[in-house]
């Protein structure tokens, strides 16, 4: 195992795996990182294993082909849990610490599910809609009966049609989408055109979905029953109240960026109205505020699969220049027809945000918000009445944040509550302070290292 | 439920109950496939919890496997004989050896 890399990679999916490409191809050694058992990330999960089914598939395992011959060392089952400001990374595999000192660090570490917190999340049998994509790309299992789908973004419909390609069926769709921002988002669709085979692929979902006798309901507002686990959900449209027997619910409200490494590092990050979420600030080629901590693909603001290959190679491009492998007129020769494409593969972006804007969520008091703690938006409302004024002195209060999840679900519902309740923008909050280890080891893992 | 035609022929145990996988399923994703919601109960209330993101992020999975607490069943792969048990409310020091 290399311990010197030229370059740590953390995350294996389209941008981590495009950077390694690029990067051994410019002479440099790279360490990559993945805690999953392979490349792909999400979106190309157990790919290999499953084969191609559409053309952009095809394209995706011949980048884990290329990925795999580059000559990059790959760990995957391993997690990354420290960096330490002078670039040491210390991650886990199989049990075993281990730590490294690459010359720069590129963290490629996708996204999470925007938490769509609902009276009942919690109950068993409520699950995100990637989730239960997961289960299907990498078990096979299909929904059957019961099984509800609710939220909005492109992904409700593309799970969809996977599942009832795959043998699924669906007892309907709920869109909780803004019918008002139908109009809004209609002024984007013409600097949406060079994307209009992404367009096309949106259109089809929706009819092999109609097609399939699926029902598509609207609501407002929907919220999950059950005595230990779930039994039926309630929507609400129209002022009228619709009961169904439901014994899975598939939750989805688009994804933003997993910034617990950035934040935990303290990279300077930037609000994203347009996506309601934070994000690393970066350069052309995803530098971040730390000079030897990159950053590429969804991790850094959400833009998709194709966009964050480019992104990873940008990304790599700028190591290599940055560490002397490559001049400056060699870097800027290859970064243009990137960066072209990658505009190209963005023109989706302004359509798809108005469309399934993300709301301000006005929790009932008793909807849990930290699920590993068991705090409830009642809760935050309280501590704020005592004078909680962000995300930080909420811990303090109510220990949101504090279970072994670490805030990677509800910081970001808990810093909309306590928006709400201070009559403020969300951004005006004080983010939660992520701190190392970002994920739980056991402390044989330490002692073991410590004796090395 | 999330259901399969093929349940695979590895097996492992759920609280004794005997449950079959396949090869490259992640522990929650056998579970699921075989009807189970629920892998733990929550330390403050009690309450049941299961498999929310199966992606490592939100640790509602956490089980015991093959004795060890707080484990990431979404991030475990499956072995032949496994046994994984409920993981009830909070766990003692002493399960820490």
């Amino acid at each position: 195992m290399t311990t010197h890399p030229d370059l740590l990679i953390v995350g294996g999916g389209p941008a981590g795996v495009s950077a390694a490409v690029e990067a051994t191809a410019r002479g440099l050694s790279v360490l990559l990182l993945d805690e999953n058992p392979a490349s792909g990330g999400r979106i190309w999960q157990a790919l290999e294993a499953r084969g191609a089914s559409d053309q952009d598939d095809e394209a995706a395992l011949a980048l884990l082909q290329q990925f795999r011959a580059c000559g990059a060392q790959a760990r995957f089952r391993a997690t990354v849990w420290a960096i330490e400001p002078d670039g040491q990374v210390f991650w886990s595999a199989g049990g075993t610490a281990h730590a490294s000192t690459p010359a720069r660090i590129l963290l490629a570490t996708g996204t999470t599910e925007r938490p769509m917190p609902i009276p009942g999340w919690t109950l068993p049998g409520v699950m995100t809609v990637g989730a239960a994509q997961i289960a299907l790309k990498t078990g096979g299992l299909v929904p059957h009966g019961a099984t509800w789908i609710a939220g909005q973004g492109p992904l409700l419909l593309l799970y969809a049609v996977q599942a009832l390609r795959a043998g699924g069926d669906i007892a309907g769709i709920i869109d909780l989408s803004n019918p008002a921002k139908n109009w809004p988002a209609l002024r984007h669709l013409p600097a949406a055109l060079p994307a209009a085979a992404d367009l096309a692929k949106g259109i089809m979902w929706r009819r092999a979905v109609a097609k399939a006798g699926v029902p598509w309901l609207r609501a407002d507002a929907i919220r999950a029953e059950g005595d230990t686990a779930l039994e039926r959900i309630v929507l609400t449209a129209h002022g009228q109240q619709r009961e169904e027997h439901a014994d899975t619910l598939l939750l989805h409200d688009g994804v933003i960026p997993s910034v617990q490494l950035t934040r935990a590092l303290g990279c300077a990050h930037a609000w994203s109205e347009a996506q309601r979420c934070w994000h690393p600030v970066a350069d052309a080629w995803g530098t971040t505020s730390i000079p030897h901590i990159h950053v590429a693909g969804d991790g850094a603001g959400i833009a998709g699969a194709w966009a964050a290959t480019l992104s990873g190679r940008l990304a790599a491009l700028g190591v290599a220049h940055a560490l002397g492998r490559i001049d400056t007129a060699t870097r800027d020769a290859a970064a243009a027809p990137l960066r072209a494409r990658r505009q190209r593969h963005l023109a989706m972006r302004p359509l798809l945000d108005t469309l399934y804007a993300a709301r301000a969520p006005h929790l009932a008091d008793d909807t849990m918000v930290c699920r590993c703690e068991e705090v409830t938006a009642g809760d935050i409302r309280q501590a704020v009445r005592f004078g909680c004024l962000g995300m930080n002195q909420l811990k303090a209060y109510t220990r949101c944040g504090m279970g072994p999840c670490q805030g990677r679900t509800c910081a970001t519902i808990a810093a909309e509550v306590i928006a709400e309740a201070r009559g403020l923008p969300v951004p005006d909050i004080e983010p939660l302070r992520t701190r190392f280890p970002i994920k739980p080891l056991r402390l044989a893992e330490l002692v073991d290292f410590a004796e090395e | 439920m999330l259901v399969r035609a093929d349940p695979g022929s590895l097996t492992l145990t759920f609280e004794g109950r005997t449950i079959a996988a396949r090869e490259g399923d992640s522990v929650a994703s056998a579970l699921l496939a075989a009807g189970v919601r629920s892998t733990r109960l929550t330390p403050r209330s009690g309450t049941p919890r299961g498999p929310y993101c199966m992606m490592g992020a939100c640790f509602e999975c956490l089980a015991v496997v093959d004795g060890a607490p707080n484990v990431q069943t979404c991030l475990t792969p499956v072995r032949d004989g496994m046994q994984v048990e409920r993981q009830a409310g909070p766990r003692g020091v002493e399960d820490a050896a």
